[in-house]
């Protein structure tokens, strides 16, 4: 393999993962709160408002049932909007946070609802707020589920990031397709997947070691 | 003299003055919604006075109201009418953020213990301090004297799963005092533990009782927490109270069909089933009639039955029997069978003697 085609693959990857991490980080930024409050205003429950509860959830849903390309093409007037431009690297870091917010709110949704009702009445019955509630009882509990949640969004982020490659964002995908594909260069395509397939191994696993390592549910020997 | 009163008033101030009524509960009940739209009954007229400084044990089979009961006290659910006071305030009617102060003088501990698995054991038992907002250096001193009372001082470090069942509720009973409550709420703190540890966890909470004056409401199922710590009992069935006093009264001479069934749970109460299989409500040519005889308080020992062999000649049949203790009195309990011919004699007899009797039926 060339010295130039390994310096292609070392600014691609740069590229995917500025690209993930930014997403990831703004993600997690909306979708953290959304998803506590996803968890938390259904009927009775500690922020309830049932209506609001329900348009949120339809949102979220359609949100996450528009096919990502599709989004991506969609949304492109806001993405000039936002990033100035609809083509690189930066633009294509507003489509990949629209499309990991309400994964991400899901996921998170998903393991605060896991914390046993129990707690949350303790909490109560000592005079907690409902914030109080939510930052010393609700996300330290579900903190393990949340962060094999972000794990798993952050896998799916690098997916996704080499779709935008399609449409000009840069990144692995994008050397994929311009070399692999278009050139017709399988090794470029083979080193690409092979990229990738180790990204998502060293990110599963930080994952998973930093979940463990939060779960005292399970004794440490 | 003066001194001496000052001693007497810190040291004694309950024992001398009527106790006062920490909490109170007027007629107070609860419906919720029900599946198909019909409300459902949970309490009904619920009227209860916890003295400042007693233990009150409501008993009840599950389903039959205790837990939206206790749950009113600290306001976690609003009776749908009446009134509830803690403390002189009507819980009922506070705004959220009074309630919330308020529920910082109510402790309440748990059957599942709820810590959180993601806090030590004094991580957990500064939590609420944290909510108060006290200072740093104020939740350390004072976790460590929870800590010590309860016994858990060599445990702070660890996590609830490194923690045995008894330890995670000692643990749990600190979290719910650390804020120095007036009032500790027990909800069924025992059921999830063994005997052994049950009677570990009742002798703290009388310790507690005891040393800190701590007034402490607590639910269950189980004769045997009545038994051991209760100085007050209320039987709940149906959403109501159908029987309430002393623990030793109203066990000795239970009036309502569930109260005594809880008795009948324990040992000597019950009736051998060689002995229950037969009777019969009627006498039948050559039948014994069978009674029930308690011995409450100074009686409980004495040997009533050879006086009754020895003065009257009458042989009984001792089908089971037992002694035991009621909030802290003896109280005995024999199942014996008379000839059909003596029942009279031997009831007017026992009867003298300041014995409670009841005729069970006829064997034959």
């Amino acid at each position: 393999m060339s010295p130039e085609m390994i310096n292609l693959i070392a600014n691609s990857t740069g590229e995917t993962l500025y690209m993930v991490a930014v997403a990831a980080l703004i993600a997690t930024a909306f979708g953290l709160p959304l998803g506590v409050f996803l968890a938390t205003s259904g009927k009775g429950e500690l922020f309830a408002a049932p209506w609001v509860n329900r348009v949120m959830g339809v949102i979220v849903n359609a949100t996450r049932s528009t096919p990502f390309i599709i989004l991506v093409v969609a949304i492109i007037p806001f993405t000039r909007l936002i990033a100035g431009t609809s083509i690189g690297t930066n633009a294509a870091i507003v489509p990949l946070t629209i499309a990991a917010t309400p994964f991400i709110a899901r996921l998170i949704e998903g393991a605060i609802r896991e914390v046993d009702q129990g707690l949350i009445e303790a909490a109560r019955a000592f005079g907690a707020t409902p914030i109080q509630i939510v930052r010393k009882v609700l996300i330290p509990e579900a903190l393990p589920g949340i962060v094999l949640g972000l794990t798993l969004a952050v896998v799916s982020l690098l997916g996704f990031s080499a779709m935008v490659g399609a449409v000009g964002g840069g990144g692995l995908g994008d050397l994929g397709i311009r070399y692999g594909y278009q050139r017709f260069m399988p090794e470029m395509m083979l080193a690409v997947v092979v990229v990738l397939i180790v990204l998502v191994q060293a990110v599963q696993s930080i994952g998973d070691r930093l979940a463990r390592h939060l779960n005292k549910r399970i004794r440490h020997a | 003299m003066n001194a001496h009163l000052g001693y007497l008033g810190d040291q004694h101030a309950q024992r001398l003055v009527p106790a006062e009524t920490i909490v109170r509960l007027e007629k107070a009940s609860k419906t919720f919604p029900g599946r198909d739209g019909q409300p459902v009954t949970a309490l009904q007229d619920i009227d209860l006075t916890v003295p400042q400084g007693s233990i009150l044990g409501v008993i009840g089979r599950s389903g039959a109201g205790k837990s939206t009961l206790i749950r009113l006290v600290n306001g976690l659910e609003k009776p749908s009418s009446g009134k509830v006071i803690v403390d002189g305030a009507d819980i009922a009617a506070l705004p959220e953020g009074a309630l919330r102060h308020a529920r910082r003088s109510i402790g309440m501990i748990f059957q599942h213990f709820n810590l959180l698995s993601s806090r030590t054991a004094a991580q957990y038992i500064a939590l609420p301090l944290e909510v108060a907002g006290y200072d740093k250096a104020e939740i350390r001193t004072r976790v460590e004297e929870l800590l010590a009372l309860v016994g858990l001082t060599d445990k702070r470090n660890r996590y609830p799963s490194e923690l045995s069942g008894g330890q995670k509720q000692r643990v749990g009973i600190a979290r719910a005092l650390a804020t120095k409550p007036k009032v500790l709420l027990s909800d069924e703190a025992t059921s999830a533990l063994d005997p052994e540890t049950t009677r570990s966890i009742l002798d703290l909470l009388a310790r507690i009782n005891d040393e800190l004056g701590l007034t402490i409401l607590l639910i269950t199922h189980e004769m045997a927490v009545i038994r051991n710590i209760a100085r007050e009992v209320a039987v709940i069935e149906g959403g109501r109270i159908v029987e309430q006093g002393d623990v030793f009264e109203v066990f000795t001479r239970p009036h309502h069909e569930v109260t005594r069934s809880f008795l009948a749970d324990e040992s000597g109460r019950a009736l051998p089933p060689y002995v229950q299989n037969r009777l019969t409500p009627e006498a039948t040519p050559g039948s014994q009639a069978v009674i029930r005889i308690g011995f409450r308080g100074p009686h409980a020992t004495d040997p009533v039955l050879s006086r009754l062999a020895r003065d009257l000649n009458i042989e009984t049949n001792i089908l089971s029997g037992s002694v035991d203790e009621i909030a802290g009195r003896p109280f005995g309990t024999l199942v014996v069978g008379v000839p059909e011919q003596s029942l009279a004699v031997t009831l007017d007899f026992l009867n003298q003697h300041g014995l409670d009797t009841e005729v069970l039926g006829h064997v034959a």
